[in-house]
């Protein structure tokens, strides 16, 4: 006893009190701003391992991206910057694709609007089932991690629970890989009728990397559409969380 | 010369490597293994026109020696007698190896699917008519966990076969990760342009919870190909971020083990603390599992004074801290010591045996470290300590954590030392040499992550071979829980916390 108390002292207090406003410190990589100076030497494009960054105009696709930096290291005319900023969900594929006209401050705004219907079913208790179907094992780790103590999103009544039949929704992570499409599609099917889907990591959103290999199956995402899109490679929790937070209207 | 011997920085010419029978191949494998004590590192097949060439490589743990020949099938041979029945490490490989290429070892006592790949050659059916054994009789049941797990993990399928709560069988069937990542990162070298043919990138996503590990082993084959020395600083920082990951996740690692038990409380404190060493990755180069640092010649990001200081800063506080909770949530609590202790035995024949690697084999006495055998990078300079201990149950897989923990957190402090201000990579230009095979290795926290690339007459590359520590010891798992209590299976999982993606590919 007298042991758990001391453990209990050493621990000391660990959780992030704000989890809206805390920050990412550099040199964290995400979101992208892009300077209207592109020279067309297209070495972004060539150098991406995941075909996000496409030139002329420069756009780069943050459900593509794996956030390596590699574009904004080579770019002769400094025209890529990853800033710290990390709420980068969007609640549809086309907003995730950044131009050059997009601000942070608009896209933060508008990126995900919060649906009525979720807020009403799911906005005091959202259990989530995840579903890894080929996925690094990093985003899983960062999905556990926003249940640590440290960001501890079960205060907003967000958890993670151990069957997809008591779940209101699945969060996909991994490129979807065919050998999983079908406990894939089982576990969504498990999950209550007004379920959502969170699509976690550039894997999931897109393929990523992966995109193009033949061991893949999406089919999966041809037929239901992710209300939530979580880019990052991996998904910082913060990210996750604050996605999440606004999908439900939260402030 | 049956054996090319040769050293593991360096580069071999493909018409170098011996040619032999199988008949010779057998015997020399069989006593080398047996009796000369050598680990066999890989086993895979290369397609070259209509035939396969098979390639072997051993190492001799005593004198950081590598020995690698080949056998030739033509297209009419499919079959060859097994190895596993003398050489049980062999098992996996060899099925591997049937799978990639179609041909069957005869008389291997399980040849089962490895991944269920679409462009396998043998693949038949689907993942969810995988051939599992079955037991019958009395008081027997079985109980079939998976792919989709109840905490936020990989996907893998087990399947106990139990007596009461006894454990008389465990059955892991894995390939549910199966992305094709080693034709991916073949495919993306050779159809991108000559101005970036290296993707640590796709590495690192080999398994995310060793990313620097197998970014750090991609890089060093890229750079033996093309002969290129990195900076000393940039090998400072792969050591430094290599032994901060091997840390983060032995200390997360003793979380889900208490957890595992119910003690939440010690399970909270050690994953706050985890989060402390990644979160010092993320000041090094912007990522919380070291991704995005390691590039062909050398690293991204350099460290200066200042963050220097911090990550000082930080390991003395976890270091410090984990020193004073060790013994109050493990070594002094009676009630943890009694499901960790005698839970999960490998013993050291057993180990050696199924030639299992890393943590898991060297809790059960079997001394093998790449770091202090085949020494390289850093490690050449200042060695890192190689741990041992004996018992193999649970308790030793988890105390060995804490201790290369503890050397992890000096080895950092030794190397902060030396870090000088300074370039940090060397621009790597150029194409791949035609005909050769490059090979490196270092050991991650799991244990050996091993790369090896071959590149065809044109300089493209046509194999590359990834294998995960995982690989070696899944089967290791499946012993460990043998005559256990089916309660006792989360705790024997943690405690070899394996990859199922770095497994499947």
């Amino acid at each position: 006893m007298i042991n758990l108390v001391r453990t209990r002292i050493i621990q000391g207090r660990q959780y992030i009190k704000d989890l809206r406003k805390a920050e990412i410190k550099p040199p964290f990589r995400g979101f992208p701003f892009i300077k209207n100076n592109c020279g067309g030497c297209a070495l972004c494009e060539d150098s991406c391992p995941s075909g996000a960054v496409k030139i002329s105009p420069v756009k780069i696709d943050l459900g593509r991206c794996t956030f390596c930096g590699e574009c904004q290291r080579l770019c002769p005319d400094h025209g890529i910057d990853f800033s710290v900023l990390h709420k980068i969900s969007a609640d549809t594929r086309e907003k995730l694709v950044i131009s050059m006209e997009t601000g942070y401050q608009e896209y933060n705004k508008t990126a995900v609007e919060a649906r009525k219907e979720i807020r009403k079913l799911f906005g005091r208790s959202l259990k989530l089932r995840s579903v890894s179907a080929g996925g690094c094992s990093a985003c899983e780790m960062e999905l556990n991690a926003c249940s640590n103590v440290n960001f501890d999103m079960g205060r907003f009544g967000i958890e993670i629970v151990a069957s997809p039949k008591h779940a209101d929704g699945i969060i996909i992570t991994g490129p979807l890989t065919e050998n999983m499409a079908k406990a894939l599609y089982d576990s969504y099917l498990c999950t209550t009728p007004h379920r959502i889907i969170i699509a976690m990591g550039s894997c999931a959103i897109s393929g990523g990397i992966f995109d193009g290999s033949s061991e893949l199956n999406r089919e999966f995402l041809n037929e239901f559409k992710p209300d939530l899109y979580i880019p990052g490679c991996p998904v910082h929790p913060l990210t996750f969380i604050n996605g999440v937070l606004d999908l439900l209207g939260k402030k | 010369m049956n054996w090319k011997r040769f050293n593991c920085s360096a580069l071999i010419k493909t018409h170098d490597i011996p040619v032999v029978t199988m008949e010779d191949l057998r015997i020399e494998l069989t006593a080398k293994v047996r009796i000369e004590d050598k680990r066999v590192l890989a086993f895979f097949g290369v397609k070259r026109g209509d035939s396969n060439i098979l390639y072997i490589i051993l190492g001799d743990d005593t004198i950081s020696r590598l020995f690698i020949t080949s056998v030739e099938f033509d297209k009419d041979t499919r079959s060859y007698r097994s190895f596993t029945p003398d050489v049980p490490s062999l098992q996996l490989f060899e099925r591997e190896f049937f799978e990639e290429t179609g041909i069957e070892p005869e008389g291997h006592p399980w040849l089962k699917p490895v991944r269920y790949g679409k462009e396998q050659i043998t693949r038949t059916g689907l993942i969810e008519q995988y051939p599992f054994y079955s037991m019958d009789g009395d008081e027997i049941h079985e109980v079939a966990v998976g792919p989709v797990h109840a905490g936020v993990i990989e996907p893998g399928h087990f399947r106990f076969m139990c007596h009461g709560e006894n454990v008389y069988h465990l059955e892991i069937q894995l390939g549910y990760q199966h992305r094709g990542i080693e034709r991916v990162l073949i495919d993306k070298t050779n159809s991108f342009s000559e101005k970036s043919i290296f993707f640590p990138q796709i590495a690192e996503k080999i398994a995310g919870d060793s990313a620097v590990a197998h970014a750090s082993v991609y890089a060093s084959v890229m750079e033996i190909l093309t002969k290129t020395e990195i900076p000393h600083n940039a090998m400072i920082i792969r050591a430094i971020c290599l032994e901060l990951e091997r840390a983060a996740v032995h200390i997360g690692d003793l979380a889900a083990i208490l957890n595992d038990i119910g003690f939440l409380m010690g399970s909270s404190t050690f994953g706050a603390l985890r989060t402390l060493i990644i979160n010092t990755s993320l000041l090094i180069c912007g990522s919380r599992f070291g991704m995005g640092l390691i590039r062909a010649g050398g690293v991204n990001f350099g460290i200066t004074p200042d963050l220097s200081a911090q990550i000082l800063g930080n390991i003395n506080t976890v270091q410090k801290k984990i020193e004073k909770l060790i013994p109050l949530t493990m070594l002094e609590q009676p009630s943890v010591l009694t499901r960790l202790e005698g839970t999960g035995i490998v013993d050291k024949d057993t180990a050696r045996l199924i030639g299992m690697v890393g943590p898991a084999a060297r809790a059960s006495g079997v001394p093998i470290d790449i770091r202090t055998d085949y020494p390289s990078g850093m490690y050449r300079h200042y060695p890192a300590r190689k741990i041992v201990l004996e018992k193999g149950d649970v308790f030793a897989r988890s105390y060995i954590r804490y201790i290369e923990m503890m050397h992890s957190f000096n080895y950092i402090r030794e190397q902060l030392d030396i870090i000088q201000n300074g370039e940090v990579f060397t621009r790597v230009t150029g194409k791949l040499p035609a005909d050769a095979l490059a090979l490196s290795m270092t050991e991650g926290w799991r244990g050996e992550v091993i790369h090896v690339a071959v590149t065809d007459d044109n300089g493209k590359l046509i194999r590359y071979k990834i294998k995960d520590p995982s690989f070696n010891n899944w089967y290791g798992l499946a012993l460990a829980v043998r005559d256990n209590g089916i309660s006792d299976f989360p705790l024997c999982n943690k405690s070899f916390n394996l990859s199922y993606c770095g497994h499947d590919l």
